[in-house]
């Protein structure tokens, strides 16, 4: 099978297996610029591990992923981080930012990492923590904000380098319904405003409500769900 | 849901005229679906023939629009009793996907693929109300989020029968 024509991300044959434990068995994926595809599926199923293969932070044992035409198995590990630092962003669970930082200079952090200047990374950072409404917690550190102020943040750290590929990983597992769901539409109108696409691993139905498509990972098999009749 | 009970509260702030009480209905409770003047008059002359309501006036020109009800005591007793009352929890939609998974297992069907049929069609309406409520006012947002969690629960079943097929093949098979 070849990827749908237009993907920027697509996988296909993917495996992958921890010793004996078989995370992925032939799990395919593909997204386009500017969609949010759910990732559902029960706990044990692969789902992580299908994100993590195709962020490019963990190697499959076969099959293949395309990112932009280009063969993620083909780059040098350097090339790949900087895919990583550059062209994707990351939300994660819980626990993503750094303790010792204020909000804002957690926000900036990625821009620093990329070299911008101290001053330009914070406005760039000002500007996204505006739209995710949490602006006035920049000179608090992580310690001091709730759990969904903070997860809004790490969104705002996330989409601060305007990546093409946002990867979200249970973005709103440790929150309540009513930030949980402010949290993703914040995260899907941001995404759509800067048509990246949206890899969102969550086991809650109505978090996955805010996708366009939907996979659900079975045994580390997908299957498209808009392909079911 | 109750339309008598609903009309009957909003007489309780004053009385109306039958169009009057259609349009608060409508602009209130009638997102999906207005009322037909038929019901609202077949409703009228229930609650009248009850005594839950009294023809306060009638305005010339006839015709049952033009009729201005009251509620009376018996009316709001009525109305508080229904408000204090627990609706019935009501599983329909699980029996009848209940029969739809054994009768496919019994068949020797994919019952997986009506799971996931199902499942699919749940996501595709919860995406439409998810929509609704990002667009809507706080009433849409409300009416739209009791109708997503109740869809949630359907898709949280249709996940935990999935896991449970195998099982449930083995129960059925003897
Ligand atoms: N680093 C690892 N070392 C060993 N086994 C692993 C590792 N990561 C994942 N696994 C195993 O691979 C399988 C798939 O795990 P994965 O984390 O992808 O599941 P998941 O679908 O994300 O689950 P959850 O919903 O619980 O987060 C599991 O059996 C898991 O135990
Ligand atoms: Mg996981």
């Amino acid at each position: 099978m070849t990827p749908p024509p237009g993907s920027l991300l697509a996988a296909e044959e993917l495996r992958k297996a921890y010793g004996p434990t078989v995370a992925l068995d032939g799990a395919e994926f593909s997204i386009h610029p500017g969609e949010v595809v759910a990732v559902m599926g029960p706990s044990g199923s692969g789902k992580s591990t299908l994100l993590h293969c195709l962020a490019g932070i963990v190697p499959p044992d076969s099959g293949s992923i395309t990112y932009n035409g280009h063969e993620l198995a083909g780059m040098s590990d350097a090339q790949r981080s900087a895919l990583r630092r550059s062209e994707f962003g990351f939300v994660f669970q819980f626990g993503q930012l750094v303790p010792e930082l204020t909000c804002v200079e957690n926000v900036a952090l990625p821009l620093r990492l990329n070299g911008t200047s101290r001053k330009e990374a914070e406005k760039a950072a000002l500007t996204w923590m505006e739209r995710l409404e949490v602006d006035g917690l920049r000179k608090k550190r992580p310690g001091e904000v709730s759990g969904g102020q903070g997860q809004r943040v790490a969104v705002a750290r996330a989409l601060v380098t305007n990546p093409r590929v946002l990867f979200a990983d249970e973005p709103t597992g440790a929150l309540d319904s009513l930030n949980g769901e402010r949290v993703m539409e914040l995260l899907t109108d941001a995404a759509r405003s800067t048509n990246a696409a949206v890899v969102l691993v969550t086991h809650e139905a109505r978090v996955a409500a805010y996708s366009d498509r939907e996979i659900v990972v079975r045994d580390g098999k997908s299957r498209d769900m808009e392909r079911v009749v | 849901m109750s339309i008598g009970h609903t009309l009957l509260g909003l007489l309780e702030s004053g009385p109306r005229h039958g169009y009057d009480l259609k349009r608060a209905f409508d602009e209130k409770f009638g997102h999906d679906r207005p009322l037909h003047y038929g019901q609202v008059y077949s409703t009228m002359s229930r609650l009248l023939k009850n005594g839950l309501v009294e023809v306060d006036g009638i305005e010339p020109g006839g015709g049952p629009e033009r009729k201005r009800y009251a509620i009376t005591d018996a009316g709001i007793t009525d109305v508080q009793r229904w408000l204090a009352t627990p609706e019935k929890p009501e599983p329909y939609l699980q029996s009848t996907l209940y029969t739809k998974v054994v009768l496919a297992l019994l068949t020797r069907r994919n019952a997986a693929d009506i799971l996931d049929t199902q499942r699919a069609e749940h996501l595709r309406m919860m995406r439409i109300l998810t929509d609704r409520k990002r667009k809507g006012d706080l009433a849409d947002q409300l009416i739209c989020d009791h109708a997503l969690f109740h869809l949630e629960a359907d898709l949280r079943w249709l996940e935990l029968t999935a896991a449970r097929l195998d099982k449930l093949a083995e129960v059925v098979a003897k």
